[in-house]
């Protein structure tokens, strides 16, 4: 069971920390990060195990949206990019 | 493992181009709910549709979050009501508020099924419930109601026919204080499919199980943008090329919301209805497709015949992406549910007869057309019989639902709201077809060969 995080928006120190410590305390396994800065636009997918988490899905995606409130923030769980684009 | 392009494409359509699942409909049949007493009987469909549906809407919006994709409406879909009230007699509005009643406390955006199939006659309970059309309409929000009158096996009931021009009127006098409303929820078919997840003509048909999960997806907004992409310079097998890959896509998702569905509810998994379905939102119109093609606007000369390759490569693309597809699945041309289609009509670019041809080639017919309010009811009678005739001929599902506008005439609008939309009152041809609609009696159903 594993879930997709993307965060897009202008750049700033400390995004991915922010994320990272967010998933670490949801007890959420980071398994990938790509992230890339293109001029001022940050933009970064990550993928993690949600196996062993302590909250939802929907909780995790609350905490991060609060924790960096002018980013868009998608958590959605890794069946829907599988079923899209893998015949 | 997934790359970052797919991921973000994935995004950009649910964010910006308005891709949603627009309906999970739970067909439920009420066939063992008959019973000799109306009372009983609507105790018995009641409670019936809360024991199944009781779920739908939470498990609903479970996925909605899990998959982080919107899921537009919730819905259910009831075995015609026809059949009930021919078993059990009494007044059938009984049922529409038993309906109402069940609909509101489970949650559900709609309910459909207040129907009669009566495409080759009328058995008991059909007469019934279709003159308790107006006022099951008008005393209910969530119903829909449907009537099949003909079908391509056994030709039009042009007795049906007329009556219908009678109860679409009367509907929407009854609805007048309200935008003419109950007449968007009244939907008459030709070759009606049994399991159309859509309203307002979905019903579960006779041959359905007892209860099934059916989806719906949506999505012109991301056809059109990856036709935007692919620019002007991309020939029409191209063109056909990339609107399969994008609905190939599409019902995927389709696919895979209705399976988890099916999953959780413990229901069986219908099909997916891979019918591209526009709202009135901006960015999210089959109009705004047609014009992406190559159409100053849609109603051009031409649009039929870049509707026919849509609704094709649609169909061809979501075929391979579902283990069952079904329903009406094609592209909707319904006006007051389209900004295209709502410009288009409102400049006069748009006319009902180049809609009638346009209807010839997709799913599903002339729907949410506002006409003037004095509009007699032959001449929409007449426009049902041109429109089931199409449907009739071409082995395909045709449906007419027309809005008269009481008390307004051409060029002013009706207000729905929501999905709903809005309509300009379109002009229509004032010559009289009374006399072909007053003989009654039946068009014989016809040959299936020599087709030319």
């Amino acid at each position: 069971m594993r879930a997709v995080i993307t965060v897009i928006g202008k750049d700033m120190v400390g995004i991915l920390a922010k994320v990272s410590t967010t998933c670490a305390d949801a007890n959420a396994n980071i398994i990938e990060v790509t992230q890339s800065v293109l001029q001022e636009f940050f933009a970064m997918v990550m993928l993690i195990d949600m196996e062993k988490m302590n909250c939802e899905l929907d909780e995790l995606r609350e905490r991060l949206r609060a924790k960096l409130p002018d980013m868009q923030i998608h958590v959605m769980h890794e069946d829907i990019f599988n079923s899209m684009h893998r015949i | 493992m997934l790359n970052m392009t797919d991921i973000m494409e994935t995004i950009t359509m649910i964010q910006e181009e308005n891709l949603d699942i627009r309906t999970i409909t739970m067909g439920i049949s009420l066939l063992d709910c008959c019973d000799g007493d109306i009372d009983r009987s609507c105790e018995k469909v009641y409670d019936k549709i809360l024991r199944y549906a009781k779920d739908l809407v939470r498990t609903g919006s479970e996925i909605e979050s899990k998959y982080g994709i919107p899921i537009i409406n919730k819905r259910i879909a009831v075995t015609p009501v026809a059949m009930l009230a021919g078993a059990s007699g009494g007044d059938p509005v009984k049922y529409a508020l038993t309906l109402e009643r069940a609909a509101k406390e489970v949650g559900v955006n709609f309910i459909g099924g207040f129907s009669a199939l009566v495409h080759k006659g009328f058995s008991p309970g059909d007469r019934e419930v279709i003159e308790a059309i107006p006022r099951a309409l008008s005393a209910t929000e969530l119903v829909c109601a449907s009537v099949n009158v003909g079908s391509t096996k056994s030709g039009i009931n042009m007795d049906a026919v007329r009556t219908m021009g009678r109860v679409i009127r009367e509907t929407a006098e009854l609805t007048a204080a309200n935008q003419c409303i109950g007449a968007a929820k009244l939907v008459v078919f030709c070759n009606a499919p049994e399991d159309n997840p859509f309203m307002a003509g979905a019903f579960h048909g006779p041959g359905e199980p007892d209860c099934v999960i059916n989806v719906g997806v949506s999505g012109p907004g991301v056809v059109r943008s990856a036709l935007k992409k692919a620019g002007p310079d991309c020939d029409l097998t191209q063109v056909a090329d990339i609107i399969k890959r994008t609905a190939f896509k599409i019902t995927r998702m389709g696919q895979l919301v209705g399976s988890e569905a099916s999953k959780r509810l413990g229901v069986p998994f219908g099909i997916v209805d891979l019918s591209l379905a526009p709202t009135p939102a901006i960015g999210d119109s089959v109009a705004h497709i047609l014009e992406e093609i190559g159409l100053e606007q849609c109603g051009a000369h031409g649009s039929t015949a870049a509707l026919a390759l849509l609704n094709d490569a649609v169909k061809k693309g979501g075929v391979m992406a579902s283990s069952n597809v079904g329903g009406l699945s094609g592209a909707f041309i319904p006006v007051s549910e389209d900004a295209g289609m709502i410009d288009a009509a409102r400049s006069g670019a748009l006319s009902i007869e180049k809609l009638e041809a346009m209807t010839a080639v997709c799913s599903v017919g002339l729907d949410m057309i506002v006409i003037p309010g004095d509009t007699p009811a032959e001449i929409i009678s007449a426009i049902i019989a041109d429109e089931a005739a199409i449907g009739m001929i071409n082995s395909k599902t045709t449906a007419v639902r027309l809005i008269p506008a009481i008390g307004k005439s051409e060029g002013e609008e009706l207000e729905f709201g929501g999905l709903l939309g809005k309509g300009t009152v379109m002009k229509i041809n004032r010559k009289s077809p009374a006399g072909l609609i007053n003989r009654g009696g039946r068009i014989p159903a016809p040959l299936q060969s020599l087709k030319n």
